[in-house]
């Protein structure tokens, strides 16, 4: 008998893709999903111990390894619990049912006088002398999932919905050699690529004696087409020379992204593809009330706190490949056709990095690394890119124009509504058929990728959260799929759902002002739902709403909700700032439902990264471009530092609810527009365009 | 040709062989001495994640030419305690799971061990001032910030070194 398999366990049937007892009192689980900084392997720890009722300590993970670990795809989307996880723990309940079916055997007892504790079988609460490791040799995990294994019920959960401590944090609080950039292989050499500004940009001329002086040490070129890359075995030498070539490699055939292309507005009269979703368009009946505003926001990096990192390795005919990418199955599909070669002879292995919240230069790195050691048989090849080298050549996530338009009844409230949207593509990720970086530089490079954007079954990418989730009679998304972009465009944390969230509740604001309606109570008479009201509801009370100060005098309050895709985490999010030339967060609070939750203080510590990143984004981040990618460092790309930070209050709703829902991401576009409607109630005027910098400020007040 | 670079890390007396007298600090305690705390976040020395102690002050070493070491004592993140022995600074940032990804965290521990060095009893405000120098990317400043109230709370009580 077999039961509707979760997603990716229907996908790896296989159990011994999921769990294994290797060795007397250990047990192994492996996961696709890889850890980036969000305690996911911790969270999948907990799960496997609650359902195979073993001890936290005995677990071994290995995650992210095209050797053994299941095809998950990629660690994107806020989906790691809520497939991934639930995935993870169905592998473990038919596994503990299998485990328990063999020792019934053995003990000649029904199954269900027996109950496991700690890995070992008791029998009506006492010794067996079975456990797991017993059983091991005639329970053969070589057989499909059936999804029969009986899960805990939520009053039988120990470890999951506890605060288990990070797994990973003590190795990097006490400096210990944990992210792929500390791996050292016998024999590895350094090396740094000379970037090729553009697809189509030529090597016209290199001055290697120049490159060799500024090395100060032992350095060689490796060259394939127009991928050129410096090797040595000393890093300073490698790095200087990488430094040099910049000035004494000369590229033809350049061309650069331009100041005009750099704002939102750019992409208004670009080629797209049109695509629709939802109700026809409504005319506009007599007497309807009409409401439309335009909202923007620029290219934004991930920028991550490390630069890009890459390993490999080609011996015997076999490419070894470790990254710090969110998915080590399509990239090595795409470093198969990059490479010519059999995926079957690559092995990819994920080790750490630090956070990336989406497609950064991980994989880039990695296939700039493989790449190179083909031409290098023998010798590990490692590829660190430099911080300018992030900045420019990462994919950033598209600007965005977003307009709202909406027909309001006679009460004030919304009977038809559409997002219109134009956006390059949130997704360029190689597994989408986005081309990895140094492919493009080498002969007979591949062509570009078809338009596409994430499928609306998978969230959506530029349309993500294009959609209220109020009670609307009709509602439609226009989206432009923006076919030309400046740059590469590819996801970042929750994709389109930050712009289209801050356009919707900002402009749910402006309607509950035209209404003569409290904000909070106006978002509360049109949606039923009742998990939305609850979160709605909590973070009024936590805020003091009903105390926020009178409106236009420099100080504060905006409140905005969303939920994640319209079908992962709730949450709505107040802030409190004040604005004088600049803008400065006081306090955030922020009310979640994330239904069943693993990791209670992990996934606090992912609502308030979200936060903090949101408010980055809003108040500081814009890529700019200005004959060329002119955002190259911490000082022409700045982030929220300490002293900006807000305080932050977080409640969680209904975490022993039966399901997890994503959270990962949940918290960027409620800040957004949160900020935008504090600002807005500062000021007395409206600023729709991100980000909301100093100059846009003294604009809006200006304009009134 | 190559020369002898003598300095101290971490208490303990070290001497190097190199070709390049302008080769980095970072470099140095990486790939000459196996020390991989100190991180390369920018080599810019904006980001903070290189941060060690020099002579007891907090600098950034990615771009620090070992020669203009020579002489000194050096503290990276590995010398401020260890998972037996940890330095209250690190237990309460295990205490506070104040980090994400964790990569900026030692050049965060080791500027805040320059800050409580000083002033043992910071406010929130001279915390995150002191700590302006960091980059932390992940979101995890108000844990960190908590961790670090409650390590100077401790070493006042007496706690650890």
């Amino acid at each position: 008998m077999s039961t509707a398999l979760p997603g990716p366990l229907e996908a790896n049937p296989d159990l011994d893709r999921w769990v294994d007892f290797p060795a007397p009192g250990k047990v192994t689980i492996l996961t696709g999903r890889v850890e980036l900084g969000q305690g996911v392997l911790t969270a999948m720890a907990q799960i496997a111990a609650d359902e195979l009722d073993v001890g936290m300590e005995r677990i071994t993970i290995r995650s992210g390894d095209t050797e053994k670990a299941p095809n998950e795809g990629y660690t994107a989307g806020s989906q790691s619990i809520q497939f991934g996880g639930v995935a993870m723990r169905q592998a473990c309940a038919d596994v503990r049912a299998l485990f328990l079916e063999q020792a019934a055997n053995v003990l000649h007892c029904p199954a269900n006088e027996l109950s496991i504790a700690d890995g070992r079988i008791l029998r009506n609460g006492s010794s067996t002398g079975q456990d797991y490791w017993t059983l091991a040799g005639a329970v053969d995990l070589r057989v499909k999932a059936t999804g029969t294994g009986a899960r805990k019920r939520a009053s039988d959960l120990r470890t999951i919905g506890s605060n288990s401590a990070r797994l990973d944090l003590p190795a990097k609080i006490f400096g210990n050699a944990v992210f792929i950039h500390d791996m050292r292989i016998d024999g590895m050499m350094h090396a740094r690529v000379v970037r090729q500004p553009n697809r189509g940009a030529t090597i016209g001329s290199i001055d290697e004696k120049a490159i060799r002086r500024a090395a100060k040490g032992p350095v060689e070129f490796v060259r394939n087409g127009n991928f050129l890359a410096i090797i040595g075995p000393d890093e300073t030498a490698v790095e200087a020379a990488g430094v040099a070539a910049v000035n004494h490699v000369a590229w033809q055939n350049v061309e650069t992204p331009t100041q005009a292309q750099q704002e939102a507005g750019w992409l208004l009269q670009r080629p797209v593809v049109e695509r629709v979703f939802g109700a026809p368009e409504a005319a506009n009946p007599q007497g309807r009330q009409r409401y439309e505003a335009t909202y923007t926001r620029g290219y934004l990096a991930h920028a991550s706190i490390s630069p890009s990192c890459g390993l490999a390795l080609y011996r015997d005919g076999k490419l070894t490949v470790w990254t710090h990418c969110q998915g080590v199955y399509p990239l090595r599909t795409a470093l198969a056709k990059t490479l010519k070669l059999d995926p079957g002879s690559i092995i990819v292995h994920h080790v750490q990095g630090s956070g990336c919240y989406g497609h950064n230069g991980a994989d880039d790195a990695a296939a700039d690394a493989a790449i190179i050691a083909m031409q290098q048989p023998g010798k590990p090849v490692r590829v660190r890119w430099r911080r300018d080298e992030e900045f420019i050549y990462e994919p950033k996530t598209p600007a965005m124009v977003v307009k709202v338009r909406v027909l309001l009844d006679e009460a004030g409230k919304p009977v038809d509504w559409t997002q219109e949207i134009w956006s390059p593509t949130h997704n360029l990720r190689p597994g989408a058929g986005g081309n990895l970086l140094g492919a493009l530089a080498l002969p007979d490079p591949p062509p570009e990728p078809p338009p596409n954007d994430v499928s609306e079954s998978n969230g959506g990418g530029a349309t993500r959260n294009g959609e209220p989730l109020y009670d609307i009679p009709a509602k439609r998304i226009l989206h432009h799929l923006v076919t030309e972009a400046p740059v590469r465009t590819s996801a970042l944390r929750g994709l389109g759902a930050m712009p289209n969230i801050f356009a919707m509740e900002c402009c749910i604001d402006d309607l509950a002002a035209r209404a003569g309606q409290d904000p909070v109570q106006y978002r509360l008479s049109i949606t039923a739902d009742a998990r939305a009201r609850a979160v709605i509801e909590k973070v009024a009370a936590m805020a003091k709403w009903h105390d926020a100060p009178p409106a236009g005098t420099g100080r504060g309050r905006g409140i905005a909700f969303a939920r994640y895709k319209n079908r992962a985490a709730y949450c709505a999010v107040v802030v409190e700032l004040s604005v004088e030339e600049e803008i400065r967060l006081h306090h955030v609070w922020c009310a979640a439902d994330g239904g069943l939750i693993v990791n209670p203080d992990g996934v606090m510590n992912q609502l308030e990264g979200g936060i903090i990143q949101s408010a980055s984004w809003v108040l500081k981040e814009q890529v700019r471009f200005d004959n060329g990618v002119a955002s190259f460092d911490w000082e022409t790309y700045p982030v929220l530092k300490f002293s900006e930070v807000p305080e932050i209050d977080i409640e969680l709703l209904n975490t022993r609810d039966d399901v997890p829902l994503g959270v990962g991401e949940v918290t960027a576009g409620p800040t957004a527009a949160a900020i935008g409607n504090a600002v807005s109630h500062a000021l007395g005027t409206r600023i729709r365009d991100l980000p909301l910098t100093r100059e846009r400020i003294m604009a809006g007040l200006l304009k009134d | 040709m190559s020369k002898q670079f003598e300095f101290s890390v971490n208490g303990l007396p070290v001497s190097v062989s190199l070709d390049n007298e302008e080769t980095p600090l970072l470099n140095v305690l990486r790939n000459e001495l196996g020390l991989m705390g100190t991180r390369f976040g920018c080599g810019l020395e904006q980001c903070g994640c290189c941060m060690v102690l020099i002579d007891g002050v907090a600098e950034k070493c990615c771009t620090k030419p070992i020669w203009s070491i020579l002489g000194k004592q050096v503290t990276t993140v590995e010398g401020l305690g260890s998972a037996d022995r940890p330095h209250p600074l690190q237990f309460a940032f295990l205490e506070e799971q104040a980090g994400q990804c964790g990569y900026c965290l030692a050049g965060i521990l080791v500027s805040a061990k320059a800050l409580l060095d000083k002033n043992p009893s910071p406010t929130r405000a001279e915390i995150a001032q002191a700590l302006d120098g960091n980059i932390c990317r992940c979101g995890s400043h108000n844990r960190i910030i908590r961790a670090v109230e409650k390590a100077a709370a401790a070493i006042r009580a007496g706690a650890g070194q």
